[in-house]
């Protein structure tokens, strides 16, 4: 994608700047923009680490297994083909926590054990069944308890509250998570109708 | 406004005491265990690091040049019309499809606007809420090789615009 996009960035700015007679500000720019990029990523690389290094803490006590009790009655309402206390169940419901808790490197691995297992009892091999599609849009929707990169961002910003987004993303993250599960539930019902 | 405050105050510490304590508790080397993750924090912005610097480059050419302006000047009457920051326009056409340029131009706009001005809070819920739709489903569906993703893109797409307004409004309201 951004073998695509970034090209066309470039041309078309660089061409706008010799049409618009910007050229002094875009060459100054140039060298701007590349040591901002130095700057933010020392400043973000304490904060990354620091998280890192919790998340996998939490990761190695039974924090997560705690949190995956109160997910049952969710996945059970959002998954209702997946068998009760299957290992697809815990391999869901471990992807969701450390989605929540915003571990997005050990949600991606976790959620792709997930999707294997899914895929195992899956008869059309080539297409999504209806818990794997609702399995994938929760994993767009990006619900998190702590915003961690954000936060680190706007700390090496200089921001006089950096947590201060937390509770909009909340109330944001909450509606757009809504939203796909419903028209994902739509979908569903929609496709059914069209079999019988 | 106050309680917003301390709940979003509260909810760090407390997740890093919670996380630490039961460590403690379950006998963990939890110093240990805490460098083991640390240090794959290290690698991931040194990841990240070269595509920032493409991205702010072109970012920032597109600023300095002047065609921005040009495009959100086309764009404005429409989103004046819907009460849409037209300074977000990219952020919000571009945060589905790249997740590291998206960074890029949230960050862009904390910059130039203030991170703690409404704009700079505006980018930061959408950054926070919203996921790179077409990157997570491409890597779900292609690691078990589905073809067929049936209904999946445009449910998503439907939260991420969601998402986007409910940022836009919940930052306007708090302000």
């Amino acid at each position: 994608m951004l073998n695509i996009v970034w090209p066309i960035f470039i041309i078309i700015s660089f061409s706008y700047a010799i049409f618009s007679g910007n050229l002094e500000k875009l060459n100054s720019s140039i060298f701007e923009s590349a040591s901002d990029a130095v700057s933010l990523s020392i400043n973000l690389l304490g904060t990354m680490c620091l998280w890192n290094g919790i998340m996998q803490v939490a990761s190695k006590t039974k924090v997560i297994d705690v949190l995956t009790k109160f997910l049952k009655p969710v996945i059970h309402f959002l998954f209702p083909k997946i068998r009760r206390n299957s290992p697809v169940e815990k391999e869901i419901s471990m992807n969701m926590v450390a989605n929540i808790l915003g571990l997005g490197n050990a949600a991606t691995p976790l959620g792709l054990k997930a999707m294997k297992s899914m895929q195992e009892g899956n008869p059309k091999k080539d297409t999504l069944t209806d818990s794997m599609a609702m399995f994938v849009i929760l994993n767009t929707a990006s619900i998190q308890i702590i915003p961690t990169t954000v936060i680190a961002i706007r700390n090496s910003l200089g921001s006089e509250n950096p947590t201060a987004i937390v509770f909009p993303v909340w109330i944001a993250t909450i509606c757009a998570a809504i939203a796909g599960i419903t028209a994902t539930k739509i979908f569903i019902r929609a496709s059914e109708k069209r079999k019988h | 406004m106050e309680m917003i405050n301390f709940i979003s105050n509260l909810a760090m510490p407390f997740i890093i005491l919670l996380i630490v304590a039961y460590g403690l508790i379950e006998k963990k080397k939890v110093f240990d265990v805490f460098l083991d993750g640390a240090k794959e924090g290290l690698s991931i912005v040194l990841s990240i690091f070269p595509t920032l610097v493409g991205l702010f480059v072109a970012i920032g050419a597109l600023r300095s040049s002047g065609i921005i302006d040009l495009i959100v000047n086309f764009l404005s009457p429409v989103l004046e019309i819907i009460k849409f920051p037209s300074e977000i326009m990219p952020l919000a056409l571009l945060r589905p499809i790249s997740g590291s340029s998206s960074i890029a131009i949230a960050t862009d706009i904390m910059k130039n606007y203030g991170v703690d001005s409404n704009l700079g809070m505006i980018a930061s819920t959408i950054m926070g809420s919203t996921e790179t739709t077409l990157y997570t489903i491409a890597v779900y569906t292609s690691c078990v090789k589905i073809k067929k993703t049936r209904f999946v893109l445009v449910a998503s797409l439907i939260a991420d615009f969601v998402g986007i307004l409910v940022s836009v409004v919940v930052c306007r309201f708090l302000s």
